[in-house]
């Protein structure tokens, strides 16, 4: 029987975090009512692999050309709070284009959309927890959060794992990014270590020679096996 | 310190651009099939920011049991099925008017702790730029006489119970519930 234990302090984002200046009006004042995990919470959607395409989890190959940019293949594993892997969890993704473009009707950032790229793929994890996306590394780009805002180079990932308790939303960082310490999004999460967990490491065993660079991401769920003593109570 | 070596992500928020990405399936909006079991209805979900304002660019996601209350899960082992015209997941975007509507069934009522049953409710997790992490509440019906003995509604303080009802709206003729993600009716959420 698996746990969930709550994270500790200061491992996940403050809701409230006014350098981030739309939380200002959206995260709640008032603090969340614990309550126990129960079926509903111990339960959550279960996606087969037939709603997935061939090439759904390669962004390179939506469209008849080769998108612009610096390829780079970004993988991993999904593993749970004892290191254990989820296998057959849906992984979905969503990016901006090498010139820090999203292909959306509201992003009105005057650099050029890619006709070669949409970014957005999905992959389930195989039965060792590995999910791979073939893809461009997505340029920075600017926000109006204040003056001269740039948000960091990253990748949006999407994630249900085994539970409704499982769920993920979060974004990817690229190794080295000179704007990190200045994306007030990324600061919001107060420990330094969880933060550091969001950013990828270049890997040479995960490039392709003469084609594709290697950023390894392993994404860790909340869920660990419960000791004896836990499961009594 | 801490010997564990593997810890759960951080959250991040979804962002203002993630439509392209997770909400390009309309179909996400329908959780019931016509041939479903129990009683359809349509629920509307409205997301509201601190100033009462809609919030165009949020998401919404539900997760419910059947009609029988049977959860589609491995994890629910109790010896029935689940319908198989239903699906129990839903997922849509806003719109402008910071809405969403599903159709789905009302859940049927499923065990909690120590061998007390829950009221019916649909589970929610809401996603929207400006949040870190997503939110997670729940939605019960208003009719439902059961509520008093709901040991989840029994952890939340009297005066803010309404906030997890949805009613039926006349004006837009189906169940509906607005979520306040802050301000003087702000949305009860749970620390799960
Ligand atoms: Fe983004």
């Amino acid at each position: 029987m698996k746990i969930y234990p709550r994270p500790e302090p200061g491992d996940q984002p403050t809701l409230f975090h006014p350098a981030y200046q739309s939380t200002i009006r959206r995260a709640p004042a008032l603090a969340p009512v614990r309550i126990p995990h129960t079926l509903s919470e111990l339960t959550g959607p279960v996606f087969g692999d037939h709603a997935l395409g061939e090439t759904d989890n390669d962004l390179t190959r939506h469209h008849s050309g080769d998108p612009l940019g610096e390829r780079i293949v970004v993988a991993g594993r999904v593993l749970d709070e004892d290191g254990r892997p989820i296998p057959h969890t849906l992984v979905e993704v969503w990016q901006a284009n090498a010139a820090g473009r999203y292909r959306h009707s509201r992003d009105n950032h005057p650099a050029p959309l890619d006709p070669n790229f949409t970014g957005a793929g999905r992959a389930l994890t195989d039965e060792n927890g590995n999910y791979r996306f073939p893809t461009i590394k997505p340029g920075a780009y600017p926000w109006r959060n204040h003056h001269n805002a740039w948000r960091p180079a990253h990748i949006h990932f999407s994630l249900f794992g085994p539970c409704f308790l499982t769920r993920l939303v979060t974004q990817m960082y690229f190794p080295d990014d000179p704007l990190i310490p200045h994306d007030p999004i990324l600061q919001s999460i107060p420990n330094e270590s969880a933060r550091r967990r969001l950013v990828s490491h270049f890997d040479l065993s995960l490039t392709e020679p003469e084609w594709a660079l290697g950023y390894r991401f392993d994404i860790v769920l909340r869920g660990r096996d419960a000791t004896p003593f836990e499961d009594q109570r | 310190m801490n010997p564990q070596r593997f810890v759960a992500l951080p959250s991040q928020t979804v962002g203002p651009f993630f439509h392209f990405g997770i909400t390009t399936d309309p179909d996400l909006g329908d959780l019931a099939t016509p041939s479903a079991q129990g009683e359809h209805i349509e629920l509307r979900v409205r997301l509201l920011d601190g100033d009462g304002a809609p919030i165009p660019d949020g998401i919404v996601e539900l997760w419910q049991a059947d009609s029988t209350g049977k959860y589609a899960h491995p994890n629910d082992t109790r010896d029935r099925e689940p319908d198989p015209a239903f699906r129990g997941f839903g997922r849509l975007a806003t719109g402008d008017d910071g809405a969403c509507t599903f159709s789905t069934v009302r859940p049927g009522r499923v065990p909690g702790e120590h061998g007390a049953w829950q009221s019916s409710h649909i589970n929610v997790c809401v996603f929207a730029r400006g949040l870190l992490g997503h939110l997670c509440t729940r939605i019960y019906f208003d009719d439902d006489p059961t509520l008093a003995e709901d040991p989840v509604l029994s952890l939340v303080p009297a005066g803010r119970r309404a906030t997890l009802l949805a009613h039926r709206d006349e004006g837009y003729g189906c169940w509906s519930i607005d979520l306040h993600l802050q301000g003087e009716s702000e949305t009860v959420f749970f620390d799960l």
